[in-house]
C-alpha cells in the first residue's frame, strides 16, 4: 500500500481551486482565440478581445475569472493501493476547498438551500470519488458558475428514439441557456447510464480538453460532436447572446450503457470560462 | 462611444438608444437576490431601505473579496432575470437604471418605459477586466449576506451596453 497524507491532499485541493479559478485552461483560451480571429461581427469581436484581455488580466493580477468563483466540483480517482492517512477523503477535500477559497481571495457562493444561509467558506464541494487500478491519486476540480449550471438538463429519451430528437433537445437546451449562460458556451453531454449518471457524465464531459476538428473523424461519438458543435454555431447567438458565428467552443460528450427501456440524455451547458484544474498525487 | 457621468438625469436617460455603447462613471450600488428580497420587503412594510433608490443606479453584482492592496476583486453581472419580479416596484420607487447580463421580461421593459428608466449589459464573465474600473468600494448593507452584501462603488469608464432604453426597446427582443 502507498501511503498518502490527506494533508497533501487538502493541499493539492487548495491549489486546484486557485490555480482553475485564476489562470483560464489552455484550451479553451486557444478557442477563444480561434473565435475571436475568425469572427467577422464587430460586436462579437469586441467582446471576445475583452475575454481574451481579461483572461490575461485575471492571470497578471491574480484576480479570479470571473466573479462566480462556483461551487468546487471535485472528481477522484483513488488507487485500489492507496492509504489515506492522517484523516478522511472527503474531509481533506472540504479542507482543501476552505483553505484555496480563502487563500486565493474567492467568493463564498455556497449557501443553505432554505435559510440561504451562506457557509461562508465555500465547503462542502461536491464530490465524486471512483477506485481504480494503481498507487496514485488524481483529483480534478471543476468549477461550476450557476449562470450556466441553472441551465442544465436532462431528459429521458425512448430507446428507439432516432439521433435527431437527441440533437434536437441538446440544441434546444443551448438555445434555452442563451445569454444568461454566459455564451460561447463549453456543452457537457451525458448519454446513457441513468438519468443521474447522465447528469454526472454531462458534467465530467467538461474536464474533457475541447478540440479543434481538423482531421478526418472516424468514429460516432466524435462526428455527432462535431455536427452539433456546427449547429450550435449556426444558432447566431454569439458572445453575451448578441448575435456572432461562436456560441460554443465546444461539445464534449460522453456515454455509457444504459437500459433496455429507456435513453437518458443530460446536458451541462458550461460558460465561455470554462475552468478545471487537475493534480495527480 | 458615449460618457455618461451619473447620477443619470432625465436628459441622458433620453439620450440612450438600445444598443448604444457607452462608458459610465460614477456611483452604483450593487444588489442581487437576497437584498432585492429584502429591499421588496421593506418598500412593502413602508421601512427606510439601506439606500435611497431615486435616482440610483444598480449594478448586479457578487464580488469576489478584494485581494491585499486592491480595491476590488473580480466584478462581472450576474443574470440580471433572476431579478425580474423585484424590478418594477424598484422603478416605481425611483430607480433609474441596472447593469447585468442577458434579456430582461416583457414586464420589466414595460416598468423600464413607465418609469423613464435605462438597463444596462455589461461583459459577462469579465470580472477581472471590469475591476480595474472600480476606483472605491464601501460595504453599506447587508454583511451578513457575504457576496450578496450591498457594496457602494465609484466606478470610472464602466464598458456597457444599452440592453432595454426607456422607449422600452430590449435589446434581445
Amino acid at each position: 500500500m502507498r501511503k498518502i497524507k490527506s494533508d497533501a491532499i487538502k493541499e493539492a485541493v487548495s491549489h486546484l481551486c486557485i490555480q482553475a479559478n485564476l489562470v483560464l485552461r489552455k484550451d479553451i483560451f486557444l478557442a477563444l482565440e480561434r473565435a475571436y480571429r475568425s469572427e467577422k461581427n464587430k460586436r462579437a469581436k469586441g467582446i471576445l478581445k475583452i475575454l481574451l484581455d481579461n483572461a490575461s488580466i485575471a492571470k497578471k493580477e491574480k484576480l479570479p475569472i470571473c466573479q462566480d468563483t462556483g461551487m468546487a466540483v471535485v472528481f477522484v480517482e483513488i488507487g485500489n493501493r492507496v492509504k489515506i492517512t492522517g484523516g478522511n477523503l472527503e474531509e481533506a477535500i472540504n479542507a482543501g476547498v476552505r483553505e484555496g477559497y480563502q487563500k486565493g481571495c474567492l467568493r463564498k457562493s455556497v449557501c443553505e438551500p432554505f435559510s440561504r444561509r451562506n457557509t461562508r467558506d465555500n465547503s462542502p464541494a461536491v464530490i465524486h470519488s471512483r477506485m481504480v487500478k494503481g498507487e496514485k491519486l488524481k483529483i480534478s476540480v471543476c468549477i461550476k458558475g450557476f449562470g450556466a449550471e441553472n441551465k442544465s438538463q436532462v431528459k429521458m429519451f425512448e430507446p428507439t428514439a432516432a439521433v435527431k430528437e437527441i440533437k434536437d433537445f441538446i440544441i434546444r437546451v443551448v438555445k434555452d441557456a442563451g445569454p444568461d449562460a454566459c455564451p460561447p458556451f463549453v456543452v457537457g453531454v451525458g448519454i446513457g447510464g441513468t438519468a443521474d449518471y447522465a447528469m454526472f457524465l454531462s458534467k465530467k464531459a467538461l474536464l474533457k480538453k475541447i478540440t479543434n476538428y481538423r482531421l478526418p473523424i472516424t468514429d460516432y461519438v466524435s462526428k455527432l460532436e462535431c455536427d452539433l458543435l456546427k449547429e450550435i454555431n449556426n444558432l447566431n447567438i454569439g458572445p453575451m447572446g448578441l448575435g456572432g458565428k461562436t456560441t460554443a467552443m465546444g461539445v464534449n460528450i460522453l456515454t455509457y450503457p444504459t437500459h433496455i427501456a429507456g435513453l437518458p440524455v443530460a446536458v451541462n451547458i458550461s460558460c465561455h470560462a470554462t475552468r478545471s484544474a487537475t493534480k495527480t498525487i | 462611444m458615449k460618457k455618461i457621468s451619473l447620477p443619470l438625469t432625465q436628459k441622458i436617460i433620453g439620450q440612450l438608444k438600445v444598443g448604444d455603447d457607452v462608458f459610465l462613471s460614477g456611483i452604483v450600488y450593487t444588489a442581487r437576490d437576497q437584498a432585492h428580497k429584502r429591499i421588496t420587503e421593506l418598500i412593502k412594510a413602508g421601512k427606510k431601505l439601506p439606500f435611497n433608490l431615486e435616482g440610483q443606479v444598480i449594478f448586479y453584482c457578487g464580488p469576489t473579496p478584494a485581494p491585499r492592496g486592491k480595491v476590488m476583486g473580480a466584478c462581472g453581472p450576474t443574470t440580471s432575470s433572476r431579478m425580474d419580479k423585484f424590478t418594477p416596484l424598484l422603478l416605481q420607487n425611483g430607480l433609474k437604471g441596472m447593469i447585468g447580463k442577458g434579456s430582461r421580461s416583457k414586464e420589466v421593459a414595460r416598468a423600464i418605459e413607465r418609469y423613464k428608466a435605462v438597463y444596462f449589459l455589461a461583459p459577462a464573465g469579465a470580472g477581472a477586466y471590469l475591476s480595474r474600473c472600480v476606483k472605491k468600494s464601501n460595504l453599506i448593507a447587508y454583511p451578513e449576506l457575504g457576496p450578496e452584501a450591498i457594496y457602494r462603488l465609484a466606478v470610472k469608464d464602466f464598458p456597457l451596453i444599452v440592453g432595454v432604453d426607456m422607449k422600452g426597446r430590449n435589446l434581445y427582443a
